[in-house]
């Protein structure tokens, strides 16, 4: 009897690493964790689009939790995300920033112009390195800052009012406590 | 297959050709002992768009500001593993094709050889089981052809008792 329950061994280990694996496997791979949860926002100071606009740096971000959304005119899902920016932005709920990645100016100007603009600021970052010392490795990405200035959850991709309703407002009300 | 010099100059360019790379000639360091720095650290440096290729591979716009942003780094003065961490510090550990040997990937790293010894010490089990049982038995009964050969041999009464 012993030795048929150890012949069982394997089959159960086979078993376990087979669940595990299968739970890994159904994660997308493209979805990367920020590397910069609950550490501070790396310091930047980025010019606004236009002249006479408030640009965005590393000092606004602290004060209140605020949201910094990561866009640009030539993303296709930033599109299908801006119209919960702009409830955002029209209900007061949150404060949410943008920051104009590899992007020119014109173009976001006039998409925003197009679009609406949900943003109290915007900063402009055409190289894209203000970017990468936030970790955007793409567009859209939103990221919860808290009232110190700490990154506290990376949305990537866009917003869906089910990940608005289920995860971000949810985060911003017990930060906010 | 035709003996023509056309196949036999395609055979042997394509043997010559180097491995295709992304890195654009304006992107290269003057110095050539830190390009290859560059080259080495980029091809062990993960395309976070295309992500099963190495920046030096990739063509996303996003891989040719990570070779920038290596060439930078070394033209700064950081060690290799400095310009690596610099990436690792905000991508985490998935910017690199190589997973970082920690308490935390010790299961990936540690985990096949251990398979391998726990299958090899089941095989062990399992021959040494079957060889002693087998000496235990002692020798397998005849079957039914190998009988009816004995009896044949022995004239129908069988073997001798």
């Amino acid at each position: 009897m012993a030795k048929y329950l150890l012949s069982l061994v394997p089959v159960a280990l086979f078993g376990l690493v087979a669940v595990y694996f299968g739970l890994g496997l159904q994660r997308d791979p493209g979805i990367l964790p920020s590397a910069l949860i609950d550490q501070p926002v790396p310091a930047f100071d980025l010019p606004a689009l236009k002249d006479g606009a408030a640009g965005l740096a590393g000092a606004d971000l602290t004060g209140q939790v605020t949201l910094v959304n990561v866009f640009a005119s030539w993303c296709v899902p930033c599109r299908y995300e801006h119209p919960l920016l702009m409830r955002l932005a029209a209900d007061q709920t949150v404060t949410v920033h943008g920051l104009n990645w590899k992007d020119k100016p014109a173009d976001a100007i006039r998409w925003l112009e197009e679009l609406g603009d949900p943003y109290a600021r915007i900063g402009s970052d055409p190289s894209g390195r203000a970017g990468i010392d936030l970790g955007v490795y793409g567009v859209p990405e939103t990221y919860v800052i808290d009232a110190d200035g700490r990154i506290r959850y990376k949305q990537v991709g866009p917003m869906t009012p089910e990940l608005l309703d289920g995860t971000i407002l949810p985060l911003i009300e017990s930060l906010r406590r | 297959m035709r003996r023509s010099p056309t196949a036999l100059a395609l055979a042997l360019a394509l043997a010559i050709s180097a491995p295709a790379s992304a890195v654009q000639p304006d992107e290269m360091l003057d110095d050539p002992a830190l390009e290859a720095r560059a080259r080495t650290l980029s091809q062990g440096i993960r395309c976070l768009v295309c992500q099963n290729q190495s920046i030096d591979d990739s063509n996303a716009g996003l891989a040719r500001d990570l070779r920038l942003i290596v060439r930078e780094r070394l033209l700064a003065g950081d060690e290799d593993q400095a310009v690596l961490d610099f990436l690792t510090r905000r991508y985490g550990d998935f910017v690199l094709l190589e997973p970082p040997f920690t308490p935390r990937t010790y299961a990936l790293w540690y985990g096949p050889a251990v398979m391998l010894a726990l299958g090899l010490a089941a095989v062990a089990l399992f021959t040494l089981r079957r060889r002693r049982d087998r000496a235990a038995a002692g020798p397998a009964p005849l079957s039914e052809m190998e009988r009816r050969r004995l009896a044949a041999l022995f004239d129908d009464d069988g073997p001798p008792a």
